[in-house]
């Protein structure tokens, strides 16, 4: 797993690049805490362009994120999912709690 | 086809990338679609996940899988560990149910494994273990449309 971060303004973009399962949130879990406390940090969006894999583990990932972003008063949004992603974020209810973008671009001027 | 193989593994998270690959190039062999075959890495990663966090949680086990396809393109997976079992199936089973949600777990595991299979079937008792058996059947790739010359023109 690969995590690119790059901040536009106040909005954090997380480019995540191969699997996300049980073994690698850790990973992600860790990095987004860490940058999420460094820096100014009030949107997140999660960009899941070169996301391989997902399964259900992604969703605690996403969710735990959400939790706290929101609690600070900002937004989250997931942007550039596969189809199969799609469907997990479908079935888990993360389409009812955030917006879910084609592309970053879009997630960036819409927040 | 018939065919059958069986895996052996430690509880290490880090091999459950390792089961999902291996169980989906196996099942290749029936030129699944790239749909059916994302289902099925999926469904194997949440039983794996589950074999090694909530079966085994801190203590190293082993979890077992076999993978079994019959003449009609069924394929069966069974995934088993000889961990904690589950107390109450039918709790484990519910939507958005975890026992760990400070583990940043989700509950949605076994709904996973439910809407991307075409059967899950969950065999547990209490300090024996889990086995969970899921089924999908494999469409025999389309063949490809030949268009005449007719069509062609048109
Ligand atoms: N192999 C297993 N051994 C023991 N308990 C299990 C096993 N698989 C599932 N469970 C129980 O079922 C619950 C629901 O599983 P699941 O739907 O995958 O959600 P999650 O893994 O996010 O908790 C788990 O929280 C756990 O209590
Ligand atoms: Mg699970």
């Amino acid at each position: 797993m690969q995590i690119g971060f790059e901040m536009q303004g106040r909005t954090l973009v997380a480019r995540l690049k191969g699997e996300l399962d049980h073994h690698s949130a850790a990973t992600v879990r860790e990095q987004l805490e860490d940058i999420i406390k460094r820096q100014n940090v009030k949107n997140l969006i999660f960009d899941f362009t070169e996301l391989g894999f997902m399964d259900s583990s992604g969703i605690g990932v996403i969710i735990g994120r959400y939790k706290l972003i929101h609690g600070m008063g900002g937004e989250v949004a997931v942007s550039g999912a596969n189809a199969h992603i799609d469907r997990i974020l479908a079935l888990s209810g993360i389409k009812k709690l955030m917006n879910v973008y084609k592309n970053t671009n879009l997630a960036l001027k819409a927040i | 086809m018939n065919n059958r193989m069986k895996l052996e593994f430690l509880s290490k998270s880090s091999n459950e990338s390792f089961a999902r690959a291996t169980v989906a190039a196996f099942v290749s062999q029936l030129d699944p679609t790239l749909s059916d075959l994302s289902d099925i890495r999926t469904a194997v990663s949440e039983a794996v996940t589950n074999a090694i966090i909530h079966g085994y949680g801190d203590e190293t086990g082993t979890v077992v899988i076999t993978c079994e396809m019959d003449a009609q393109n069924q394929v069966t997976i069974v995934v088993e560990d000889h961990g904690a079992g589950i107390a109450d199936l039918a709790l484990a089973r519910t939507p958005l149910y975890t026992s760990r949600p400070e583990m940043e777990r989700s509950g949605m595991g076994f709904t996973v494994m439910e809407t991307f299979m075409d059967s899950v079937d969950v065999w547990s008792e209490e300090g024996q273990g889990t086995r969970v058996t899921m089924t999908k059947t494999i469409a025999p790739p389309e063949e490809a449309s030949i268009s005449t010359p007719d069509q062609a023109a048109q």
